[in-house]
C-alpha cells in the first residue's frame, strides 16, 4: 500500500497524481479523487484570494493518523493526500485525495472519510480576501457533523 | 515548568504573537487550567481566550480537550476550530 501526503504552497496537477495512483497496478478496480477548489465567493460575495494558515508538523502528523487508520478499515492499495497553504486564488485546487482499492466501495469511503476528517479536524484555518479587508471563515457545523458520523459508524459495528 | 505556547489565526491576532516561552505556575495542572490562567495576563489574552469553548487545543500536535493534563508537554498550540479541505 503506497501512501503519500504533501503539504505545499505551490498548485498541483490534480490528472498526474491520479496517474501516479494507478500507475503500473494490475490489482486496481477503482480510483476515486476528489480535488477541493478555491471559490470566486464566499456566502455569495465575490473574493479575490483565500489565504490558509496551517500548524506545520502537526497538519502531516494528523493528516498521516488519518490515513493510518483509512488504510486499517478500508482494503485500500494507494491513498495520496495533497493538502496546499499560503495564497490560492479563484479555479486554483486546495486540496486532493484519491484513494485506489479493488473495489469501488472501499475507495468511495475512504475518500470521503480523509475529506471529512480534513476539513474538521486538519490544523488549516482559511481567511477570504477581499476588496475592503480579510475575514477568517467560520466552521461549519456540518463538516463536525460530517467527520463525526464515522465515529457512530464504528460505533454501530 | 516552561512550555512554548503556539497560537493560530484569529487567536494570534488577538494575543500579537505566533508563540511564546511561558514559564507556567505548578498550580496550572490542566489545558483549561492554562487558559485560565493566561487569561489573566491581559487584555488581548482575555480577548483571545473570551469564549474558551470556541478555542481549541492541542498538545505536543495532538488534539486535546480542556481537562487534559499538561504533564510533560513540550508545546502546546491554541486555536479557532479548523477549516481546512
Amino acid at each position: 500500500m503506497i501512501s503519500t501526503v504533501r503539504l505545499q504552497s505551490e498548485p498541483f496537477d490534480a490528472a498526474a497524481e491520479s496517474a501516479r495512483l494507478t500507475q503500473g497496478r494490475a490489482d486496481a478496480g477503482a480510483l476515486v479523487t476528489f480535488t477541493g477548489l478555491c471559490r470566486g465567493d464566499e456566502a455569495g460575495v465575490p473574493i479575490n484570494a483565500l489565504t490558509l494558515e496551517h500548524y506545520p508538523g502537526m497538519a502531516e502528523a494528523e493528516i498521516e493518523r488519518h490515513v493510518a487508520e483509512a488504510k486499517a478499515r478500508w482494503p485500500l492499495l494507494g491513498v495520496t493526500v495533497i493538502h496546499r497553504y499560503g495564497r490560492i486564488t479563484p479555479g486554483e485546487p486546495i486540496v486532493f485525495v484519491g484513494t485506489v482499492s479493488s473495489h469501488r466501495d472501499a475507495a468511495f469511503a475512504a475518500a470521503e472519510f480523509l475529506m471529512d476528517y480534513l476539513k474538521a479536524r486538519a490544523p488549516f484555518w482559511k481567511q477570504v480576501e477581499r476588496r475592503d479587508g480579510s475575514t477568517w471563515v467560520e466552521a461549519k457545523s456540518a463538516d463536525d457533523r460530517a467527520a463525526a458520523r464515522w465515529h457512530k459508524r464504528t460505533a454501530a459495528e | 515548568m516552561t512550555l512554548k505556547v503556539r497560537y493560530f489565526a484569529w487567536v494570534r491576532e488577538r494575543v500579537g504573537k505566533a508563540e511564546e516561552d511561558v514559564a507556567v505556575p505548578a498550580d496550572v495542572k490542566t489545558v483549561g487550567d492554562l487558559v485560565q490562567w493566561l487569561s489573566t495576563r491581559g487584555e488581548e489574552y482575555a480577548h483571545a481566550f473570551e469564549n474558551p469553548k470556541v478555542v481549541r487545543a492541542a498538545l505536543d500536535k495532538m488534539h486535546v480537550q480542556p481537562e487534559a493534563a499538561l504533564g510533560s508537554a513540550k508545546e502546546i498550540a491554541f486555536f479557532p476550530p479548523m477549516t481546512g479541505g
